[in-house]
């Protein structure tokens, strides 16, 4: 226990003198970084329009109530697509993540160059935002709900296969020792062995990303990939605000009833 | 049971029983999946004179990646990445900050009833809307740039480490909190004491993870006008420079391991 | 039936599991494998059917050399060597059937295992081998409902409708309690009798060992210190095996329980 020597006898420390420095160098280095972001930030703004902001958020919200109700008419044909964008791209995504996670386990995967490739594959996926693969694929494919759902696809990939690759490498190995045991071969080993141990973890991923992937497919008409999204940019381009607002609580119920859908049929199938 | 006379038969068939045991149930929701993936597949709009149109493009983005142009002429890019990852810290921060006093509140064994649901409240809404959409409007209100891309993600992070944090708080073990508070100390020194012990490295874990997102949400931010190295992306593909697009992409990627490195290594530091 | 000859086994720590164990097990021999934890045990009946590979030696089984076996030839060995495991190793979310017909994996092919299609005569030998364990009415129920004496029991008819000509036991009674434990290698025995099999069962508890095997085999740091008959062990002889201690408790306890029975 640390303690410092003085007149009156010891004293008590949380921590040595080293430590102490240690932690006081920490924060300000950290402090001194958080002051310089903050700076670079406040260079690039404009202060008269945040001071002006709450002027501005109330003559929004006054132009945005009541919420034109009779534009639903024209959302229904959006949020199918939305749903359909979201349902389709986690199918898609799921079905690369199977092979892609079997391939970055260790231990069903024991050869390093592959485990690689499919790790890579899992965090070139993970670390570009659905949006952005919307923008690109809307460049090759056109814009439209083929774009979005394959942009949902890749975004989701390496999401489930990480969660999947991970749930794998937590298997009961004696399990699969004893399928081995009796004679099979690899592929027995695979369907008898490890896949009952992972298959309600599959499932719970697949009912979770299908789930976040209804917000995500929601905003990305934003760039021309189909859904309710474009009909949030015309509105948001015309400024019609009745329409976004009403645009907002479709939207608002359609996420509130994925997150009750998924928790009813997670609770179903685990 | 040794006597069994081996004349006895056993059945010769055995099937697996079914996963859904009702039998109408079961053909009820398989034709109902199965109409719906064709309707869903039949609103897919592929148009093939477009997709060939395409082709060449996607050829010339895969192909400009090798090499990718990370020193393009304006500098943008290395502008763009700095002025995303300020915004990704200070948001992170100020996120943080922001969802401690709403994560106390909203944990069930803190809080009073009016100040929990107040609270939950809170995360309920900033969780709905994607960052994306907050962003929109943070940029109607505070003009192009930087700033409002931080405040749209300083909100979408209190949705979620404000709700991460409420439920690690209710998960605590009851009784080390009890036998602080056996002690005579008071509120805040009972949190300080026993709540922030249990949640600490958790919560640090979860912060470098934040930053991570945050980071790739500052990506995209900028498409509608919040700064960071979205606006630097969108205006490459718009002006079809794909190998500058090619370059941020595999500067994103590249970060992004090195945020998940950090916080694989920082969270066994800490505990 | 199941000979080794100076099997050894290297781990990539450096450290010897095996320092070269000759064994001799002939037919219908049920042998028990005694000895302190980390002494092998597990290790030598793995490397018996390779799920550890042996660093030199040779194992045989009926005169077949199963070492340099290639990867198929092996799976074709492995059909004949019934496991039984520590803690069950029963497939948790699979059914007691489907994990009793695992054992004939070797002998489907993928795609007739994958819809679980296996021929009728497996089924009714399924059955028949869950009846004699008093399980047959549990046949749809999932593994993970059962207790733990009834799991180690489907873990035996897995083994049995590999139709065996060895039995490699590892520690079957490791987490059952006393009374079930002893159930448990008593099936095992009558079932090695009625079937003709050769047996090694790994065993911790050296009284079970005494009860129901006809051979014992004491391994110590990788290398038989003993090998003979149950009644031959005497508090020496376990001190050699174990280490210093006062076995005369443990050895008047198998005694007691020769006479219970």
């Amino acid at each position: 226990m640390p303690t410092n020597q003085t007149s009156g006898g010891e004293i008590w420390k949380q921590r040595t003198d080293k430590e102490q420095w240690i932690r006081w160098f920490f924060w300000l280095i950290s402090l001194s970084v958080i002051a310089y972001a903050w700076q670079m930030i406040s260079e690039k703004t404009i202060w008269f329009f945040v001071t002006d902001a709450p002027n501005q958020a109330a003559d929004i919200a006054a132009r945005m109530v009541p919420p034109k109700w009779s534009y639903i008419d024209q959302l229904w044909k959006p949020v199918w697509d939305t749903i359909n964008i979201a349902t389709l791209g986690t199918l898609i995504a799921m079905v690369i993540a199977g092979p892609v996670a079997f391939a970055a386990a260790r231990n069903t995967t024991p050869n390093i160059v592959v485990r690689t490739a499919a790790l890579f594959i899992i965090v070139s996926s993970r670390s570009v935002n659905s949006l952005i693969w919307a923008l690109i694929l809307v460049f090759i494919l056109g814009p439209g709900v083929l774009a979005g759902t394959i942009a949902i696809g890749l975004r989701s990939v390496g999401f489930c296969a990480k969660l999947i690759y991970e749930s794998i490498e937590e298997i009961d190995h004696t399990q699969v020792e004893a399928i081995e045991a009796t004679g099979a071969n690899g592929a027995q080993k695979m369907i008898f062995g490890i896949l009952p141990q992972v298959l309600p973890t599959i499932a719970g991923v697949a009912i979770y990303r299908w789930d976040i992937n209804i917000r995500e497919s929601t905003i990305l008409g934003l760039v021309g990939a189909g859904g309710i999204g474009l009909q949030l940019n015309g509105s948001l381009n015309t400024l019609a605000w009745t329409q976004v607002s009403m645009i907002l609580l479709v939207i608002l119920v359609t996420v509130f009833i994925s997150e009750w859908v998924s928790a009813k049929v997670r609770g179903a199938i685990i | 049971m040794k006597n069994l006379s081996p004349t006895l038969n056993y059945p010769s068939i055995w099937k697996k029983a079914p996963f859904i045991k009702n039998d109408f149930l079961r053909w009820f929701l398989f034709i109902s999946v199965a109409l719906y993936l064709a309707a869903a597949l039949g609103t897919m709009d592929i148009n093939l004179e477009r997709i060939k149109e395409g082709l060449p493009r996607a050829q010339r983005f895969l192909d400009s990646f090798f090499p990718p142009n990370f020193s393009d002429n304006r500098g943008v890019v290395w502008e763009g990445i700095a002025e995303s990852i300020w915004m990704a810290i200070v948001s992170t921060v100020a996120g943080i900050a922001l969802s401690i006093p709403v994560g106390l509140g909203a944990a069930r064994n803190l809080a009073p009833a009016w100040v929990y649901l107040i609270c939950r409240g809170i995360i309920a809404a900033s969780r709905t809307f994607p960052e994306i959409i907050l962003a929109i409007f943070a940029v109607k209100l505070f003009g192009f740039g930087p700033f409002a891309g931080f405040v749209a993600l300083a909100l979408g992070t209190i949705g979620f480490y404000a709700k991460l944090l409420a439920e690690d708080i209710e998960n605590c073990n009851p009784s080390q909190a009890e036998a602080v508070k056996a002690t005579g100390a008071n509120w805040f020194q009972w949190v300080n004491y026993s709540i922030q012990p249990q949640v600490m490295p958790r919560m640090i874990g979860l912060s470098i993870y934040r930053l991570d997102i945050n980071f790739r949400e500052s990506a995209v931010v900028g498409i509608v006008g919040g700064g960071g190295i979205g606006a630097t992306l969108n205006t490459a593909f718009s002006r079809y420079e794909f190998d500058t697009a090619a370059a941020i992409l595999l500067i994103i990627i590249l970060i992004v391991m090195i945020l998940e490195y950090t916080s694989g290594f920082m969270r066994k530091w800490v505990q | 039936m199941l000979q080794l000859s100076e099997l050894k086994k290297r781990y990539d720590t450096g450290d010897y599991a095996l320092k070269g164990v000759s064994l001799e097990v002939p037919k219908g021999q049920v042998l028990a494998l005694i000895g302190p934890s980390g002494a092998g045990k597990s290790t030598l009946i793995r490397c018996v059917n390779r799920l550890v590979e042996p660093t030199s030696g040779s194992v045989k089984l009926k005169d077949m050399e199963l070492t340099g076996l290639s990867s198929s030839a092996l799976r074709r060995a492995r059909r004949k060597m019934g496991m039984i495991f520590q803690e069950y190793a029963l497939v948790e979310r699979l059914t007691v059937m489907e994990n009793v017909l695992s054992g004939r994996l070797g002998y489907v092919g993928f795609w007739r295992s994958y819809f679980r299609k296996f021929p009728s005569a497996d089924i009714q030998e399924a059955y028949r081998l869950l009846d004699r364990v008093g399980l047959k009415h549990m046949a749809d129920k999932r593994a993970d409902e059962l207790s733990g004496g009834q799991r180690q029991r489907v873990g035996i008819c897995r083994a049995l409708i590999q139709d065996p000509d060895v039995l490699l036991v590892d520690e079957p009674t490791a987490s059952l309690d006393p009374k079930t434990s002893r159930q448990i290698m008593r099936l095992i025995q009558e079932l090695c009798i009625e079937r003709g099999l050769t047996a090694i069962i790994n065993i911790h508890d050296v009284f079970l060992a005494q009860m129901f095997a006809q051979r014992v085999v004491g391994l110590e740091l990788g290398a038989v210190v003993y090998d003979g008959a149950p009644d031959g062990l005497t508090p020496d002889v376990l001190t050699r095996i174990y280490g210093e201690e006062d076995w005369s408790a443990t050895i008047k306890a198998a005694e007691d329980e020769e006479d219970e029975l």
